[in-house]
């Protein structure tokens, strides 16, 4: 009987990873799935917060589509490493502070780690479901060799929706998979997949490859570098990048910036920070939280409780009440006058 | 057979997810898992990740905005 043989699966939640490993399925190779979460992945965070959200299905696509196929899926904490990728690029950012080579090449190491790590499972070989020019910086024909040397995988790393395309890799050397069977896709059409898709069955999946990640949001790059900016650091922690996604942020001075909850989901999630953040709220009349992030001077508080007050209900009174609050400190109150809409400065947004 | 408590309140998926696959790891055919976490996303990835790894989620339950789902290790 012949061998038995197993890959890894790199599974995004998207469609092109689960074609890849249902190709595998159909030539009789055993598949398990890994996913990293760098902190930035979209799945989930911002519709478990936002009240306009609540409704939404709230699914993690990664264990859906694992759960489609049939498949183990890991999830690893990969949040720490990452900040190396995020930092330092060797390959450079995309448009924005996406730094998409650097992060597949991490990626692809890490699976080749982990499978180094769980040897007595007898993984083969790692699948991704690359497609030759479906993404402009990290899956391109000449980015292709470059993620299988520099992240160790080297040949035992197989695209099969684009294998066709690329030097035989050893899984279709050694005769393990038949490269006959495998694809040769190209472009950043999506006609191909969707037909191998309707062929399958599969007719529920997640948006195209590319949506997975915040550091591809101009918005949420703009904000992260904003951060550095203020803080005169390149540094993040957890908090900092979870907090990126919540809110309205204003930066009135250099030193300090206001994260403003944009509605009572949102306020609630930022309720859980007020124990290392100073915030602001009203007590007078109903308005959202804000978490002061930087240092403020205590001239200043006032203004930020101004600026504040701006987007709770009591924004066109002569006088609202705020609490300003310092972890540990006694709670202050002031008496203050909200901003008009045109004295709250455009350049203020981040 | 034991029972567990994880902690995962103010984690926002799949934070909880990996919490308690990492946990499970460490646990026995039998042992019982109480998972007690805040973001309602978790209802619906904690039960899926159980079931892909062969695990059952025996009990969910709400209470003063706090989610405690409890898992059954079966594998």
């Amino acid at each position: 009987m012949a061998q038995q043989h197993k890959a890894i699966a790199l599974i995004s939640g998207g469609l092109d990873s689960m074609l890849a490993v249902r190709v595998l399925q159909e030539q009789g190779i055993e598949v398990e799935g890994i996913n990293f979460y760098t902190g930035f992945c979209v799945e989930g965070h911002t519709h478990a917060i936002r009240n306009q959200d609540k409704e939404k299905e709230k699914r993690n696509n990664a264990l859906w589509v694992a759960e489609q196929l049939g498949i183990k899926l890991h999830i690893v904490d990969v949040i720490q490493d990452y900040k190396e990728v995020l930092l330092n690029p060797k390959h450079g950012y995309g448009a924005n502070m996406n730094p998409c080579l650097d992060c597949k090449i991490f990626m692809v190491n890490k699976a080749v780690e982990w499978v180094k790590e769980n040897h007595e499972d007898g993984f083969d070989f790692i699948i991704t479901g690359e497609v030759i020019g479906q993404r402009p910086m990290s899956q391109r024909k000449k980015t292709m060799p470059i993620v299988a040397a520099e992240s160790g995988a080297d040949d035992i790393l197989l695209r099969p929706l684009c294998a066709k395309n690329l030097p035989a890799t050893k899984p279709e050397l050694e005769g393990w998979v038949d490269r006959k069977k495998l694809f040769d896709f190209s472009g950043r059409g999506r006609k191909p997949q969707m037909a191998l898709a309707a062929k399958y069955g599969f007719t529920d999946y997640a948006s195209p490859a590319g949506g997975c990640c915040f550091l591809t949001d101009k918005n949420y790059s703009d904000k992260l570098v904003d951060l550095w900016k203020g803080r005169g650091s390149r540094d993040y922690e957890m908090d900092d990048i979870m907090l990126l996604k919540v809110g309205r942020h204003l930066r009135p001075k250099g030193d300090y910036k206001l994260i403003i909850a944009r509605d009572a989901g949102e306020s609630q999630y930022l309720e859980g920070y007020r124990k290392q953040y100073m915030s602001i709220q009203a007590v007078s009349h109903n308005g959202p939280l804000a978490l002061i992030d930087g240092d403020i001077t205590p001239e200043d508080h006032e203004h930020a409780a101004s600026i504040v007050a701006r987007y709770g209900q009591g924004r066109d009174a002569d006088e609202v009440e705020m609490t300003f609050t310092v972890p540990g400190q006694p709670v202050q109150n002031l008496h203050i006058t909200p901003l008009s809409m045109e004295q709250v400065l455009e350049d203020w947004h981040v | 057979m034991s029972r567990h408590e994880l902690d995962a309140r103010r984690m926002l998926c799949p934070m909880p997810v990996i919490k308690t696959q990492n946990k499970v790891k460490g646990l026995s055919v039998g042992d019982i898992l109480d998972v007690v976490c805040t973001d309602p996303g978790a209802l619906s990835d904690i039960p899926a990740w159980a079931r892909i790894h062969g695990h059952e989620v025996i009990e969910t339950a709400e209470k003063e905005g706090e989610i405690i789902i409890t898992v059954a290790v079966k594998s």
